[in-house]
């Protein structure tokens, strides 16, 4: 038998020996260039650390050879950080730029600190969900593309943070990033009939319509149910709990951009992502529209966004009636919410801007 | 020869490093990777996933930690038609040694696909495609050399936490000790699901909340302090000589105005007790400003994300912890809360979800807090109020 419930190692046992030295003692860090930052201990120690993007969905192989670099500058020791980043940490400041010239051998971009978008958290998409509206490994790579320099330089005024969701269950903050493209369904569950009453049951269905949309079905002599297409709101909970309730449509579903989101409580408090685009049809492999929305965001806000200013401070510095006017995304009825407390987001003032 | 995957080909091209490469580079040695490429190739066709719904799979003695996984496409990609993931627990702050990492990729070698996250969301190590008989192997032989699964399903998931004061000078309490705790503690609630829904805990150790903790966790804790930020004058006045605008970049964009500059005699004050200690002067002025020292952290409860009725925040609830081993206030706090979860919580119901439909005033009543200011943004406007 196995031993279970072990839980995961001790960090103590992971750690490199300058972490353990000046563990809790650190002064102060700077960042030196992009990617490399210093930091300084009260006892004197210092240590680089080089961040590298990751694809996130990645072979073992790939992990090898990040390995292979850690094991010939860092002692054999690494991390990731929570958006999928490498980091190679050293006391010495001779071995960075060896770290940097090995990783970019690897194909590995060094960056993603400071002001510049940071590596794009997301989650499975096609590669593995049975929810998934879009793909997320693909769409993350086809962003990254676009905004390469934007990771390896410093070209922002302050952090900027994508994050790329393949459903609306939003795994993974996407519901507070600065960017963030959202796979949504747009067409109601297609019932199977004929097997829906051997595979579900049929009171938990109803029970996990959140807007109530599921009822039994009418006719007394079919065993399954109904949707309200009018109430549905597209959202799968009822697939998760039936898989005879499936969604996903080849044209009906796509993508939507939420904007303005984030959770650092630095200077305003954490803000929620807000809808830019509600809908983009999905056009792999490489999104074009996507991308193209994106890049012109990124590049209004970089040219008038002030020192510091996170995107959504921007937004809310220079009014949502200017993002609209400046990105020239169209404001639709969707953007108008109607969903719970959505009074809340009605005008209540005359200051506004033409 | 024409290639089997073209519109994925056309995600090696570009100067981001590719998942399709690192597909392509598992399908030469592993024919469940080979055949995802396939499944995956299919999908960029169709516009719609080829991943069929759940299927129950696991290892003797867990009720999750690994999600079950089917292809709709067995016949034309037999070897991914099964295509199950394990989740593992990761060590805190996701810091490994290289001979732990080379481990997992033996054990990933012989019983998967080759391929993984690292990490997923939620913080695991995730090992992506395997089958049904490999999954116990892979279990035993991960268990053997010391790691664990981590959560799914209606359960606790992985907790996770920031780096900390392992490479952090803002650190107010120690996250990777606090998460390794937990996680420990409460092993049962881990990998026996037994809630309405699933629970996130969540320790970012600064108000930065580098993980996200305020957004995703259900509990969530972020450190502060309670007494007032540290300021070194004279490294205050060297980011002056090199031309840093404190006035206006500093103590300008303090969201309280705590902060006050004199140019002439380059010093910085504070009124301690007008910080909101939101961190930017902190994070502008490494080497001149530092949080207090009595630190601690804030509890908050209810972030997540928009299933079932739209998304949440974490909404204070103990303004301030003292954050230390063996965390008992910390760890009796959230079996109060999981006990009235438990009685109150419908099927899927996150517990923000649970304290919206009955109200913050009963939950409070019912793990014994007292009701305080700092819950609210401010009272509330309307008349009608329950004695
Ligand atoms: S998709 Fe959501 S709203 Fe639509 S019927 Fe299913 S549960 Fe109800
Ligand atoms: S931490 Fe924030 S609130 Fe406190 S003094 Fe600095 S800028 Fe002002």
């Amino acid at each position: 038998m196995p031993r279970t419930d072990i839980g995961p190692p001790d960090y103590k046992t992971m750690l490199p020996e300058t972490i353990v030295n000046n563990y809790g003692k650190w002064k102060y860090h700077e960042i030196l260039k992009p990617g490399v930052m210093k930091h300084v201990s009260e006892t004197g120690g210092e240590l680089f650390t080089v961040r590298a993007g990751s694809p996130r969905l990645v072979s073992i192989d790939f992990i090898r050879d990040v390995c292979d670099v850690a094991d010939k500058y860092c002692d054999g020791h690494l991390r990731f950080t929570s958006r999928f980043n490498i980091e190679l940490m050293t006391p010495d400041k001779e071995n960075v730029d060896g770290i940097i010239s090995d990783l970019n051998k690897l194909g590995l971009p060094v960056g993603g600190l400071g002001d510049c978008i940071s590596n794009i958290v997301h989650t499975q998409g096609w590669i593995h969900c049975h929810s998934a509206a879009t793909d997320a490994s693909g769409l993350v790579k086809s962003i990254m593309d676009e905004l390469y320099e934007y990771f390896t330089e410093f070209r922002l005024h302050a952090k900027l943070r994508i994050a790329v969701a393949c459903c609306i269950n939003m795994c993974g903050a996407v519901h507070c990033s600065d960017l963030a493209v959202v796979g949504i369904h747009t067409k109601p569950p297609k019932v199977n009939h004929e097997k829906l009453a051997s595979t579900c049951e049929i009171p938990s269905v109803i029970a996990s319509c959140p807007t109530g949309a599921i009822r039994r079905h009418s006719d007394k002599n079919i065993n399954s149910v109904e949707v309200k297409n009018e109430r549905c709101m597209y959202c799968g909970n009822c697939y998760t709990v039936c898989p005879s309730m499936p969604l996903s449509d080849p044209d009906g579903d796509g993508l939507a951009i939420y904007v303005g989101g984030k959770v650092s409580n630095m200077r305003k408090p954490p803000m929620f992502s807000r809808l830019a685009v509600p809908f983009i049809p999905n056009n792999p492999p490489r999104w074009p529209e996507v991308t193209d929305i994106l890049k012109k965001i990124v590049e209004i806000y970089a040219r008038d966004s002030k020192k510091y200013e996170r995107l959504g401070e921007w937004i809310q510095r220079i009014g949502w009636e200017r993002f609209f006017s400046l990105t020239s995304i169209p404001f639709t009825e969707q953007h108008i919410d109607d969903f719970t407390h959505a009074t809340e987001t009605y005008r209540a003032t005359t200051q506004f801007k033409w | 020869m024409p290639s089997n995957t073209p519109l994925l080909d056309e995600l090696e091209k570009g100067p981001w490093p590719s998942f399709v490469k690192e597909m392509k580079r598992s399908a030469g040695k592993n024919a469940k990777a080979k055949d995802l490429l396939g499944v995956v190739e299919q999908s960029y066709k169709d516009k719609i996933t080829h991943w069929k719904h759940g299927g129950i799979v696991g290892v003797t003695g867990y009720g999750g930690g690994v999600i079950g996984r089917y292809s709709d496409l067995p016949e034309n990609f037999p070897n991914a038609e099964q295509f199950h993931t394990i989740r593992v627990n990761h060590p805190s702050g996701w810091f490994y040694t290289t001979k732990a990492l080379r481990t997992i990729c033996d054990i990933w070698e012989k019983h998967g696909s080759g391929l993984t996250n690292m990490h997923g969301a939620t913080g695991d190590i995730i090992l992506l495609g395997t089958d049904t008989d490999q999954i116990q192997p892979a279990f035993n032989t991960l268990s053997e050399n010391g790691f664990d699964l981590g959560g799914s399903g209606s359960a606790l998931r992985t907790p996770s936490g920031c780096v900390g004061p392992a490479r952090c000078e803002w650190a107010c309490f120690d996250s990777l000790d606090l998460i390794y705790d937990l996680t420990q503690t409460f092993q049962d609630e881990l990998h026996r699901p037994r809630w309405p829904y699933k629970f996130k805990i969540k320790a970012s150790a600064c108000p930065n909340d580098c993980v996200a903790a305020i957004a995703r966790a259900d509990f969530t804790i972020i450190g502060t302090w309670r007494d007032s930020l540290r300021i070194d004058q004279s490294a205050v006045g060297e980011y002056a000589a090199k031309g840093l605008d404190i006035k206006n970049l500093i103590a300008g964009k303090c969201p309280s105005q705590a902060l006050d500059y004199d140019e002439k005699n380059r010093k910085l004050t504070l009124k301690p007790e007008d910080c909101v200690r939101c961190m930017h002067c902190i994070s502008k002025m490494t080497r001149a400003i530092r949080p207090g020292k009595e630190t601690g952290a804030t509890i908050l409860i209810g972030g997540k994300a928009p299933i079932l009725r739209g998304a949440f925040l974490s909404w204070v609830l103990v303004p301030f912890i003292k954050v230390d081993p063996p965390y008992a206030e910390i760890k009796q706090l959230l079996e109060k809360i999981w006990d009235w979860w438990d009685e109150n919580g419908r099927n899927r119901e996150r517990i923000a979800e649970t304290i919206s439909r009955l109200g913050l005033k009963d939950f409070l009543k019912a793990i014994d807090l007292r009701p305080i200011p700092q819950m609210v943004y401010h009272p509330r406007s309307n008349p009608f109020v329950f004695f």
